[in-house]
């Protein structure tokens, strides 16, 4: 029964090659639309996860600060709020680290008297603290500290993007939700239109005795073939858009900044799953109003 | 009017109509309908147009549920029936239209074997027995030609092997030959004689007196919804 509900579905499908052609190319373009959000947020995540690490807390200390000092400075630090790590790094230390960094202007360090560089403190935030106002409030309770003499952080101006990016990110997500809503509602009506231009046969074949299922199986398995098609068919055309703009950056040299990167397979396949379930869904959605209404017949 | 011709009875009427009565908004179509048809029997359902002849078959196979009475077909309770049965209440019956309703995208096999495909019957067996069926309405070579190519005449044979292809008990035939030539008509009716002649019930309805006249059965006179 299976193979005669396969064959019967294939036949319709190329019997009514423009309905769902159409049906094809409409839910393609659902999950394009669809996926490339989900794709770009997947790539702006990275990027925020890239720069939430690199942001760090550096306290510089008073030049006047007895040797034990650090030690007791380090310990109200590691007690704030947010805190990760610290790592004390001392006025030797940094030096030795600068001339590393600087080695093409070694004569530099050679006329220096003292070291002129203060000891320090690098301090690591936990993830979900690296927020603006957490860094702020974070930096002047160090500053606090009647040791330190300055505090500096680095990439300040993420934390000023991260807020409006959440925001960007959450309608990114209702966006794609709409999308998704959008593309059954939009299946389930190309579907219906296969339906109505096919009103007569349904009617033939109740006439003659078949069974729901007889008429609704080969419709469902088109309405899967339909979805894992326009799936398939979206995420080529998403890969495509991928592959030109990718290696349009990396001849831009932007790559450098940004490593953007395509869906892992198991994202695509669940895409094309997805894609799949719509085709179902508008099918069933249809199919359901559809025989309610040609019930008796 | 009720003329009785040539009664085949057994002892169980293969359908009973009961008090019957159809409603379409304030009009009535059927009224008060009570009869018995017997199985074996060749009924002639006859009357001007928009008498209810129709309509009175489309309420044997639930094209039309009836607004008042009761109607056995078969021994099965049309008012009681759970929609999951009415596919095969509707397999007992071979229906034949004026108007063919074959299905223009398929071809003349198809057509005829949707019907064994919905029981379930295995491609081997449909491939044989649709090939016998059409042999005997003649129309073996035209098997992968679509309906609108064929003449109405032809249409109206597929439209007749496909009804007695499943094996019913019953044929009902709406004006099978209501829009056809004498000779197609005539070719039709000997078809449905040949299926009562083994065994089968053959309800027509008809306005074509002059086709009654010709073969035997007995007549049901609608007139306004009434018997």
């Amino acid at each position: 029964m299976i193979i005669l509900f396969l064959r019967r579905a294939v036949k319709d499908l190329i019997k009514n090659r423009f309905l769902n052609a159409i049906t094809v190319i409409t839910i393609a373009l659902s999950v394009l639309i669809v996926s490339a959000f989900i794709l770009f947020f997947i790539n702006i995540n990275d990027i925020i996860d890239s720069w939430k690490k690199g942001i760090r807390i550096m306290a510089y200390l008073k030049s006047d600060v007895s040797p034990i000092e650090p030690e007791n400075i380090e310990k109200k630090i590691k007690l704030m709020d947010g805190v990760i790590k610290t790592r004390f790094i001392s006025k030797h230390d940094a030096l030795i680290q600068l001339q590393t960094q600087m080695k093409r202007q070694s004569s530099l360090f050679t006329t220096l008297k003292e070291n002129p560089l203060p000891d320090a403190f690098e301090i690591r935030m936990i993830r979900e603290a690296v927020n603006n106002e957490k860094i702020e409030r974070l930096a002047k309770q160090i500053e606090a500290l009647p040791s330190v003499d300055e505090v500096e952080y680095g990439q300040s101006w993420v934390g000023h993007y991260i807020n409006i990016i959440h925001l960007f990110k959450l309608t990114g997500y209702a966006l794609s939700g709409l999308f998704f809503i959008a593309a059954i509602f939009i299946v389930a009506n190309t579907i219906r239109l296969v339906l109505y231009s096919r009103q007569e046969e349904v009617e033939i074949m109740r006439l003659v005795g078949a069974e729901d299922r007889f008429i609704k199986a080969p419709l469902y398995i088109e309405g899967i073939i339909l979805g894992a098609l326009g799936g398939i068919i979206g995420m080529l055309a998403l890969y495509m858009t991928f592959f030109y703009i990718s290696s349009n950056m990396e001849r831009h040299l932007i790559s450098g900044f940004f490593n953007i990167r395509f869906f892992p397979t198991e994202i695509s396949c669940g895409l094309v799953l997805c894609s799949t379930f719509v085709g179902w869904l508008g099918c069933f959605l249809s199919l359901r109003q559809f025989l309610a209404k040609n019930n008796r017949i | 009017m009720h003329q009785r011709i040539d009664v085949k009875k057994t002892m169980i009427p293969i359908i009973r109509m009961f008090g019957v009565n159809q409603y379409y908004g304030r009009k009535k179509a059927l009224r008060d309908i009570n009869l018995d048809i017997y199985e074996g029997e060749f009924i002639f359902i006859s009357g001007p147009s928009g008498a209810g002849k129709s309509t009175l078959l489309k309420l044997l196979y639930l094209g039309e549920a009836a607004s008042h009475g009761q109607i056995l077909v078969d021994g099965v309770n049309l008012s009681r029936i759970v929609s999951k049965r009415i596919p095969f209440l509707r397999r007992k019956f071979g229906i034949v239209f004026q108007d063919y309703k074959l299905i223009s995208s398929k071809t003349v096999f198809d057509n005829i074997a949707l019907v064994l495909e919905a029981i379930g019957h295995k491609r081997r067996f449909i491939q044989k027995k649709v090939n016998s069926v059409l042999r005997s309405v003649g129309l073996e070579e035209r098997h992968n030609a679509f309906p609108l190519s064929l003449s109405g005449g032809e249409q109206q044979k597929i439209a007749v092997a496909r009804a007695i292809i499943g094996d019913p008990k019953i044929i009902l035939a709406d004006e099978p030959t209501g829009s056809l030539d004498a000779k197609s008509a005539n070719i039709i009716f000997e078809l449905l004689k040949r299926f009562h002649r083994r065994g089968g019930t053959v309800i027509v309805a008809t306005h074509d007196m002059e086709l009654i006249r010709k073969n035997k059965g007995r007549i049901f006179y609608l007139d306004k919804g009434v018997i």
